[in-house]
């Protein structure tokens, strides 16, 4: 309790005494002072609490102060403080446990009632907050409740203004109406007094002419006159014929002529039009019923009542109207029969078309029924397919769009580029990987290639050396049978070999070239594979770096080539067919070497030739 | 192009014969008939005072000069120069002077317009036509010159009278229902006359050859009317253009209106071929550039080549706002011509006055538009190639042909080199009737010394000649 007393702001306590006092002014009675009194101390701070009741109580008036708490007490029911007297004018004792349990049960009522306070107080409180809350709200209503009276105000005021401004404008378009119609009356009258006025003028105008005129031309005007040396024929070379009632006829006449002969001209181009278009008209029918008659047979073999006859009529009307020229019948049966076979042809083809649709939707039926036209579902799904590709490609194009983008916008971000440069460096490792995995196949191939390529080469040896043997033996019969061989037969022979050597190594050179320029291929390795094997057959590069002998090899071809020749051409000074057989043996080796070496051979044919 | 040297001439009077052989032109009181091949002066007729009008024959046989202020008209004889003929109105004056189509009569308009005088060459006979109106165009001959159709006025209202040329007879008399008749145009055929009201109020009627009226056409009322009118070469259509700033095309079927040409200021169809009229700056080198720079030079920036360029689709052309509180405003079509093909037609809009609209008459539509630099003064079809010539007051006559336009300087300058002297520009052209593509550019100099008088130049477009 004390704690609560202590916790409470003075503000608030006074604010609760004053609703105390408000509650006790009007709910109890007047006598009942002292519980106010009590109530009012109740409140304030404790330490009062002892003088107060020390104030009350004396020693002087225990008796007194006792039996008014009694009657107090008693009248707010509480048992009577005094012990029930067994007799009646017994001096009634004071009851201590009655006086506790009414302590206690006061204390307790005490307890109960701050509680209630407190509650009270709580709840005064937010009603306090709310009412703030209601307040501010009345006020900010009241406020907008003024401004919207004000605009409105306003409005009302411009739309007075307008109306104003309206009235007025009305005046005043009344007004300018009333003043048009009062130009226009001034216009009109002042037009008719101009007319008037005028016609006035003039006529005086013409009064002075007239009389100018007949002074001008009465007074005999000597100066009047015409001299001409002499008089020129005419230019028709007719004389000029008097004036008479015959010729006026005769002018008549020939205006008539005139006239005539214009609406003559006119008419002739009408008709001319109108057998052009008639012409038109005739080829359109024509072409419309060259276009109905094949549909004509089917209706006929149907027996299709009406759209056969009706183009067989159409087709004889046709047939007459062509037979006859057309501009010799006169206009109105012409037209009729035209326009009357247009319109049924018309009607026919229309029907036609009708027919050709109805077809074509009986068609589109029948066509959802075959098996062999793509069912529903089947077209749904494909659909459904195309649509879930045409998304996914629209898909990957924003993802593009957006890197691309983002390219282009973090060109200076430099987190982003790494990240990107990243993105890069694993994308080419990845495509390093796959080209890797194809050296590899690749390099796998090659050495296969190589090992029957030697497999070749050992078994090339062993023709050589069986060749050369043979050779040997060739050439020692040769010898034998050449004993008499003079001495300058063998010079022209070393002449011969030794231009061979020149010009093989030029036609080398020459055709070595391409193959330097050719990009890396499988083929590329085999030619490289035979240069190296005219090298020395049965060395092999080594395996490992392969491919480092490959691109260097090309650039290698040439001069080994160039290297071997000289070594070649010495023992190709007894015979150059030797050279090229071991050229042509060469596998895979390029035309161009080939044909280099048969050069050297026709060469040495030649050469030969030019031997006695 | 082949340029002449230049020709002396008065009053702008510079005329080709009909025939197209000869090229008449007036220096003061001299005629001067000149070869139109070799330009050589074939003939030199001296008349009493400062010729003021000339005008060929329609059998280039005679060449009349008037003389208003004197009232006196001359004719001479080309086959017999010594033959002459002087015909003196005396004090009734002389306000007007024309040949009728056959050659051998002359019509003279007095003052006042009292009366029409008609003289023969052939006989002694004399004519008088009373009641002539002055308006707009108030004669027309039939192309045949068969006939004459004269506007009259009497007793305050409009009155139509055809002649028959040979006799001078009264064919027809007719009053149309005019408030003030501005003018009167023979069809080339011969059988249609048509007629137009002053420009308070459109109204265009249709004349047969006999007096009955055909057709009453009337666009709009309550606003400024008809402004220029103009038959097809085959009669066929009657284009007539008004101050809205239309053409209105009329059939000779109905004399209904078949269509309408609005003249825009923008061209906004990209079909429409606009030809801008650009100049070409002679790039002056700065170094060279003199102060004060001297005369010749100054003279010659006026007449700074020019060429066209093809403008793109949305072209907006130059527009004069018209002065409202004026006579004669510059709005509305002031000049309209057909080809002599019939194929184009060529229309001036008064308010866009720096550009001629070419309309295919084939297809109705708008063809080609020419901007210029400067405002239109006179256009003219060649008379046997659709061709059409275009000129504005400057030293430049343009070409417009369906192949493309050019701008052709006319010389003068190099003849011309006294200081001061200044080709203000050429006023008009005209074009022979039989010999195509003989132009005749006159010129007027304001240049300072007296002696540098208005100026013409002959000149020819190439290949013309060999043309049928």
């Amino acid at each position: 309790m004390g704690e609560w007393m202590t916790v409470t702001d003075p503000h608030l306590s006074s604010e609760s005494k004053n609703i105390c006092q408000y509650t006790s002014e009007t709910k109890m009675s007047p006598s009942s002072l002292y519980s106010q009194q009590v109530l009012c101390s109740s409140i304030p701070l404790s330490k009062n609490v002892h003088s107060f009741f020390s104030a009350f109580c004396t020693e002087e008036n225990i008796e007194q102060s006792i039996s008014y708490l009694d009657q107090e007490l008693t009248t707010f029911g509480f048992p009577s403080l005094y012990e029930e007297s067994k007799g009646k004018d017994t001096k009634r004792e004071l009851n201590i446990v009655a006086v506790l349990n009414c302590m206690n049960e006061l204390l307790v009522l005490q307890r109960k009632n701050l509680l209630a306070q407190e509650n009270v107080e709580t709840q005064n409180l937010k009603l306090g907050s709310d009412m703030d809350h209601l307040q501010n709200c009345y006020a900010k209503l009241k406020e907008q409740l003024e401004t919207c009276r004000r605009e409105m105000i306003g409005l009302q005021e411009r739309d007075r203004q307008l109306q104003c401004k309206n009235r007025n404008l009305h005046q005043l378009l009344k007004n300018e109406k009333d003043e048009v119609q009062k130009l226009q009356n001034i216009i009109a009258s002042r037009a008719t007094q101009y007319n008037h006025d005028m016609k006035r003028k003039e006529r005086e105008y013409n009064k002075l002419k007239e009389r100018l005129h007949q002074l001008v031309m009465n007074k005999k005007d000597k100066k009047i006159a015409m001299e001409v040396l002499n008089y020129v024929g005419r230019a028709d070379g007719k004389r000029g014929s008097w004036r008479t009632g015959k010729t006026e006829a005769r002018n008549e006449d020939e205006m008539y002529k005139i006239l005539l002969n214009d609406y003559e001209y006119r008419q002739k181009q009408i008709l001319m039009e109108n057998a052009e278009l008639k012409k038109v008209l005739q080829q359109m029918k024509k072409e419309m019923i060259s276009l109905l008659s094949p549909q004509k047979q089917k209706p006929r073999e149907r027996a299709d009542d009406s759209t056969g006859t009706v183009i067989s009529d159409a087709e004889e009307d046709a047939g007459e109207l062509s037979r006859e020229s057309l501009w010799d019948l006169s206009c109105e049966t012409v037209r009729e029969q035209l326009t009357n076979s247009i319109r049924k042809q018309w009607r026919i083809l229309k029907s036609h078309v009708e027919k050709l649709d109805n077809q074509v939707s009986k068609v589109h039926l029948e066509g959802f029924n075959d098996e062999d036209v793509i069912s529903r579902q089947d077209h749904e799904q494909e659909t459904e397919k195309l649509e879930l590709e045409i998304q996914q490609c629209k898909e990957m194009i924003k993802t593009q769009q957006q890197l691309l983008q983002q390219q282009l916008a973090t060109a200076c971000d430099d987190d982003t580029t790494s990240l990107l440069r990243d993105c890069y460096l694993l994308e080419e490792k990845e495509r390093l990987k796959e080209e890797w995995s194809l050296f590899k196949e690749q390099k796998k191939n090659f050495e296969k290639e190589r090992r029957s390529f030697t497999e070749a080469a050992i078994r090339l040896g062993l023709e050589r050396k069986a060749f050369e043997e043979e050779r040997a033996s060739w050439l020692k019969q040769q010898f034998l049978n050449m004993t008499t061989f003079d001495h300058q037969n063998s010079e022209n022979m070393k002449l011969f070999s030794a231009f061979s050597g020149t010009s093989d190594r030029d036609s080398l050179t020459v055709h070595s070239r391409p193959r330097q320029k050719k990009p890396h291929g499988v083929s590329n390795g085999s030619l490289v594979c035979a240069s190296k094997l005219t090298k020395s057959l049965p060395a092999s590069p080594s395996t490992s770096d392969f491919c480092q002998t490959r691109s260097c090899a090309s650039e290698h071809s040439s001069i080994s080539v160039l290297n071997i020749t000289p070594e070649e051409t010495k023992p190709n000074q007894v015979g150059g067919e030797v050279t090229s057989q071991k050229w042509s043996t060469a596998p895979g080796s390029q035309e161009g070497c080939y044909s280099g070496c048969s050069l050297t051979h026709t060469n040495s044919h030649v050469e030969k030739d030019d031997l006695p | 192009m082949n340029f002449s040297e230049v020709f002396k001439l008065s009053s702008l009077l510079c005329k080709f014969s009909p025939d197209g052989k000869y090229l008449a032109s007036c220096v003061r009181y001299r005629l001067v008939i000149r070869d139109v091949n070799t330009l050589q002066v074939l003939q030199l007729y001296t008349c009493l005072d400062q010729i003021q009008h000339a005008e060929w024959s329609a059998d280039s046989r005679f060449i009349l000069c008037a003389m208003y202020k004197r009232g006196l008209v001359q004719v001479w004889s080309l086959e017999q120069p010594e033959w002459h003929c002087r015909i003196d109105e005396g004090s009734a004056g002389l306000a007007a002077s024309c040949w009728s189509p056959d050659g051998r009569h002359i019509l003279n308009t007095t003052e006042f317009h009292l009366r029409i005088t008609v003289w023969s060459l052939c006989t002694k006979s004399v004519s008088y036509i009373k009641y002539p109106k002055a308006c707009q165009q108030g004669i027309s001959f039939t192309r045949d010159g068969r006939y004459l159709a004269l506007a009259e006025r009497r007793d305050c209202k409009d009155h139509v009278s055809v002649f028959v040329c040979s006799d001078w007879q009264l064919l027809r008399h007719f009053d149309t229902e005019t408030q003030d008749l501005a003018g009167i145009e023979w069809a080339p055929n011969g059988c249609v006359l048509a007629v137009w009201d002053t420009c308070l109020e459109y109204k265009v009627l249709l004349y047969s050859l006999d007096g009955r009226l055909l057709s009453a056409y009337c666009a709009y009322e309550w606003s400024l009317g008809v402004k220029s009118v103009a038959w097809s070469p085959s009669s066929q259509f009657l284009a007539v253009g008004s101050y809205d700033g239309k053409v209105r095309i009329l059939n000779h079927v109905t004399w209904k209106m078949i269509t309408e040409f609005g003249h825009p200021a923008t061209v906004t169809n990209p079909k429409i071929v606009v030809y801008k009229e650009a100049e070409k700056n002679p790039r002056l080198a700065l170094g060279r550039l003199a102060f004060p720079p001297p005369r010749a030079a100054a003279g010659a920036a006026s007449s700074t080549e020019s060429k066209y360029e093809i403008a793109s689709a949305p072209v907006s052309l130059q527009t004069l706002k018209p002065i409202a509180d004026r006579a004669n405003p510059k709005v509305g079509i002031g000049a309209l011509a057909f080809s002599p093909d019939n194929y184009f037609l060529a229309t001036r809009n008064d308010s866009v006055p720096n550009a001629v609209w070419i309309w295919d008459i084939q297809k109705l539509k708008l063809f080609v538009v020419l901007e210029q630099l400067s405002p239109v003064r006179s256009f003219q079809w060649d008379p046997q190639q659709p061709r059409l010539a275009i000129c504005t007051g400057g030293s430049k006559v343009y070409l417009w042909s369906p192949a493309g336009c050019v701008s052709v300087q006319v010389p003068g300058e190099g003849e011309h080199s006294v200081p001061g002297f200044l080709l203000a520009g050429c006023r008009r052209d005209s074009s022979g009737r039989a010999q195509p593509g003989s132009f005749v550019s006159l010129s007027v100099s304001s240049g300072k010394r007296p002696s540098q008088s208005p100026a013409c130049t002959a000149w020819h477009w190439p290949g013309c000649k060999k043309a049928p």
